[in-house]
This record gives structure tokens, C-alpha cells and sequence, in this order.
């Protein structure tokens, strides 16, 4: 009995193999790789290169326009996260209940996160035109010819006009999260709330919003994350301009390695980007381990 | 009642929010490109195909739906199946082996492609695998196989061990085991699974733009890309090209709107 068990274990590594093989070779050694090239001042094109220690990350942080470059990450993802994580929550909140209207709008929201982020780009970079764009004529149409901007070409809105096209493109899925939480709630906590003379109000902050953290706590790690690690919707609505207005890691890192041939220093970049992901998925899992509902 | 109304006139706003730029993406493609600059917000008229019979008559546009309908169908077949095959070992060795595989996957979970792109991309110019089709499947099917093995994994534990020790023990070899109980019983986690490797691999942009540069290796979105540059003032023709690549997407979500809202939902929250 005991033998035949061992037997049938054996065969497990089989089924391990291909797969592990596979990843290990073309997902943990480049991630691997890349450290090293971190310490290398290699062009990708040249045969030859040279350790330069730790230049990479010192020249990284002295650079202006990495600095500048985090900068944007940050104010990017702190837009988007308090932006998508309040539409979502006021959108599952009016269409938590189940009437055939509410399930046609849940999907109408939804649509937009099936499209690629290629599509979705080149769509709102043409929303976003200054003279063709729907919306400056539609801002021209109202009579409010003050508030047509440059959306993605002035430098001190691109940031956030991308960030509102990410939200526009995700918060209906974060919604979803959003009301799967809320319909796990038991309604008989508000009847006999609403018995006890609970205002609308009080009944959110008593019951809802307390028995939804679980849900929150996905929704805000979920989405900060994403958001950090945005490349798409700015490679192709402003490729990071402009000024380096939207360059944000991953385009820095894209444009460091295949722009500037500095192979070794957008290395750099990417090992600092991946210890900040670190670092944002530790904390993701502690809040998430916190919650009992996991 | 005052609340209600509020709340109504949210949800229309919002609704517009979603529908509108949609809407003019929709009409502009359906314009002759001279009436689209005459009026960009009117109604088309007359109502034309002639952007859509552009592109394929400039573009080998078959040819960029094949190339993508090809990487997609291969990633999510190969990454299913390996995926599952991994996600049952964890789950049958258990333990410390099966703890420290999932261990080695979840690892994978931190690490996104924007991290892994210069080094793959030297990567796969060393082995001469640039500008090939297959190439781009194998190393789309190593970077989504931790948030398969994760999902399948999660699946897999909630099966009833009875279930399994029952088979062992009616002297069921593992490969039985596993294809004839443990995947049928995974239906569920297989196509939420499924579903999110396909909206993810068939939008995919970055691997394909770090992998191929030839015309004729193009998927989808990177064939929008060069159409961008081709039609810079031909907006109704490149809009008709976002359109068409979209159009496979929006006809299945349409037939299956549940599994893709499940799917997608499972896949973001567990990766």
C-alpha cells in the first residue's frame, strides 16, 4: 500500500516538469538576469561590456528625470486609486440589487475593461483631441469654451487625463468586486437596523461599510498595483511626453533600454520598480491576511 | 425619494460616460473621412463601409487576425494544460513539496512583464527566437503560468480529497486521476481561467511589441499601433481598424457576458 503510494507520487514529477522547466527558464532566470545587467553598463547592441557596480542605481537616482519619473508614479497611482476606488464603491452601491436594469448597467460598465488597452488609447486619445476631440466640442457645444484644454498634451493635465481614462477603462470591474461584497452582506442587519430608526446614513457607516473592508482591501491593493505598473495607455496616447509629463517607470525603463541604448541603466530601473512592486504586494497580502473573511 | 433620484442620475451619467466616447468612435468609423471633419459629431451620412474596405484592401488584415487568434488560442491551450498539470502536483504532493512549489509560482505573481521585458528581450534575441509566432506564445505561456497555477492551485484544494483518495485507492494511477476527476470536477476554475488568459493574451501589447517587428508576424494591437502611424489624419479608417480588433471580444462577451465578468474579476483579484 505504503509502496504504491510512493509510486504514484513519483509520477507527480511529471507533471511538474514541463511547466517548472519552462518557467524557470524564461520567467525566474530573466528576472535573474536583469540584476545582473543592473551592474553592467551594456548598450544591447554592443558584443562586449563592462561591471560598473553600482553605478546604475547611483546615476538612476541622481537623474532628474528618473526622479521626476517616480514622482509621476506616484501621483498617478494615488489619483487613480482614490478616483476608482470611490466610483466603484457609489456605483455598487446603486446597483447592488438584482433587477434586470441594474444587471444591463453592471454590464455597460464592464464593457470597457474587455477592450485592449491599445484600443482604449487610441479611442480617448481621439476624445481627447483638441479640435476633432467629442469632448472639447462637446465642451464648445455647452458654451463652456473655458474648460476645453489640451488634455494630453499640456503638460500639467496628461497625467491626469490618463489617469481618468484607467479609471474609465477599470473602475466597473472594481465595481463588481464591490458588489459581490455587498451582496454577502445579510439583509436582515438593515431590516432590523431600519426598525431600531437607523438612518440611511448610520446603516453605511454601522453595517456596510465595516463589513465591507474585505472588499475594500482588494479593491485599493488591486488597483494600486495596476496602477503602478502602467505601461500601455501611455505608450500609446503620449509615449511619456509631454516633457517626460507621463513618463512613468515602465515607459522610462522602455525608453531607457530602446530609446537611449542604456541597457544596463534601465536594469537599474526595472530591479528599483520591481522592489517597490515588493514592497506594495507585502503590504497587499498583510491587509488582505488581516481580514478574516481570508 | 430625493436620494433616489440622485442615485439615478448618477447611474445615467455614468452610463453616458461609458456609451459616449464609445458611441463616437462608433459613428466616426462608419463616416466617409471628409464628412467626419465637416461635422465629427454628426450623425453619419451618408453611411459608409468604405473604412473598413480600406483597411483590408491596404492591410493584411486576415492575416493580423489569424496571427493574433493564433497566440491567444496557443497561450491559453498550453498554459491550461500545464498549468493544471502543476496546480494538481501541489495539490496531491502537499506537504512541504507542494508548499514549496506554489511557494516558487506565487513569487511569480510579484513580478510583472514590466520588470522581466529587457532581460527577455535579450533573452529571446540570443536564442533567435524574435519575430516568431511561436516564440511569443511559449514566452506568453511562462509569463501567465503563475496566475494559472495560483488560480487552478486555489481550485483544486477545495476538492474533495475523499474524492481522490477513493480513486488512489481503487488502484487509479495519477494520470486517471487527474483526467478523469480532478479536471472535469475544475470546469469552473478552467473556463474563469480560460476566459481571463484569453482577454488578456488577445490584448496583450507589450510582449508582442518587445518580441516582433515584422509586418507580417503582427498581432492585433500591434498592427494598431502601425496604423496609427500610417493613418495620422485618417482618423474614420484607424477607428474602423480598433473597431474590427475589437470585434471578436465584444461578440463573445456579448453570448457570454457572466463567465467573462466572473473570470475577469477572479483573474484581478487573485493575480
Amino acid at each position: 500500500m505504503k509502496n504504491n503510494r510512493l509510486k504514484h507520487k513519483r509520477v507527480l514529477w511529471l507533471f511538474l516538469l514541463p511547466g517548472t522547466l519552462l518557467y524557470l527558464f524564461l520567467f525566474a532566470y530573466p528576472t535573474l538576469s536583469g540584476l545582473f545587467y543592473s551592474f553592467t553598463d551594456w548598450d544591447s547592441v554592443s558584443p562586449s561590456y563592462n561591471m560598473v557596480g553600482l553605478d546604475n542605481y547611483k546615476d538612476s537616482f541622481d537623474s532628474l528625470v528618473f526622479r521626476k519619473t517616480l514622482l509621476n508614479n506616484v501621483k498617478f497611482m494615488l489619483s487613480v486609486v482614490i478616483v476608482q476606488t470611490v466610483v466603484s464603491l457609489v456605483l455598487a452601491l446603486l446597483l447592488s440589487r438584482n433587477t434586470r436594469t441594474r444587471v444591463f448597467l453592471r454590464a455597460l460598465y464592464f464593457l470597457p475593461a474587455i477592450l485592449s488597452s491599445v484600443s482604449v488609447g487610441l479611442i480617448w486619445s481621439f476624445v481627447y483631441d483638441p479640435t476633432i476631440g467629442m469632448l472639447n466640442l462637446g465642451l464648445r457645444g455647452a458654451g463652456l469654451d473655458g474648460l476645453a484644454q489640451n488634455w494630453i498634451g499640456d503638460r500639467r493635465i496628461a497625467l491626469y487625463a490618463i489617469a481618468a481614462v484607467q479609471v474609465w477603462a477599470h473602475a466597473g470591474q472594481m465595481m463588481i468586486v464591490f458588489i459581490a461584497g455587498l451582496q454577502a452582506i445579510p439583509g436582515e442587519l438593515y431590516e432590523s437596523a431600519r426598525i431600531d430608526g437607523g438612518s440611511r446614513f448610520q446603516l453605511f457607516r454601522k453595517i456596510t461599510w465595516p463589513l465591507l473592508a474585505p472588499s475594500s482591501a482588494i479593491v485599493i491593493a488591486y488597483t494600486t498595483i495596476q496602477s503602478f505598473k502602467a505601461f500601455d495607455l501611455i505608450f500609446v496616447m503620449t509615449d511619456g511626453g509631454p516633457n517626460n509629463a507621463t513618463e512613468i517607470l515602465s515607459t522610462y525603463i522602455y525608453h531607457t533600454a530602446f530609446g537611449n541604448y542604456e541597457f544596463g541603466l534601465a536594469s537599474a530601473g526595472s530591479m528599483i520598480f520591481l522592489v517597490v512592486l515588493a514592497i506594495l504586494t507585502y503590504l497587499q497580502f498583510k491587509a488582505l491576511r488581516t481580514d478574516r473573511a481570508f | 425619494m430625493a436620494f433616489k433620484w440622485l442615485g439615478r442620475l448618477m447611474l445615467l451619467l455614468y452610463a453616458a460616460i461609458i456609451a459616449a466616447p464609445l458611441y463616437f468612435v462608433l459613428i466616426s468609423a462608419f463616416k466617409p473621412t471628409t464628412a467626419f471633419f465637416a461635422d465629427p459629431l454628426g450623425w453619419p451620412q451618408p453611411l459608409t463601409l468604405e473604412n473598413f474596405r480600406a483597411l483590408f484592401e491596404q492591410q493584411p488584415m486576415l492575416r493580423y487576425f489569424g496571427n493574433s487568434a493564433l497566440v491567444t488560442l496557443g497561450t491559453v491551450a498550453l498554459d491550461l494544460l500545464l498549468g493544471s498539470l502543476i496546480a494538481y502536483a501541489i495539490v496531491r504532493f502537499g506537504g512541504r513539496i507542494g508548499a514549496f512549489f506554489f511557494a516558487l509560482y506565487a513569487a511569480g505573481l510579484i513580478v510583472p512583464t514590466q520588470v522581466n521585458m529587457l532581460p527577455l528581450y535579450a533573452l529571446v534575441r540570443k536564442l533567435g527566437w524574435s519575430d516568431h509566432l511561436l516564440g511569443l506564445v511559449v514566452v506568453s505561456v511562462a509569463l501567465f503560468l503563475p496566475l494559472t497555477v495560483f488560480m487552478l492551485t486555489g481550485f483544486m484544494r477545495s476538492l474533495s480529497r475523499e474524492v481522490l483518495e477513493a480513486g488512489s485507492i481503487d488502484g487509479a494511477g495519477e494520470w486517471r486521476l487527474f483526467a478523469r476527476i480532478a479536471i472535469p470536477l475544475s470546469a469552473p476554475a478552467l473556463s474563469a481561467c480560460a476566459t481571463f488568459l484569453f482577454v488578456m493574451s488577445w490584448n496583450d501589447l507589450l510582449m508582442p511589441l518587445l518580441l516582433i517587428n515584422g509586418n507580417s508576424k503582427l498581432t492585433l494591437p500591434l498592427a494598431l499601433m502601425q496604423f496609427r502611424g500610417e493613418y495620422v489624419t485618417n482618423y474614420t479608417t484607424l477607428l474602423a481598424g480598433v473597431i474590427l480588433s475589437a470585434a471578436p471580444m465584444l461578440v463573445l462577451f456579448l453570448f457570454l457576458q457572466r463567465y467573462f465578468i466572473a473570470g475577469m474579476t477572479a483573474g484581478a483579484i487573485k493575480g
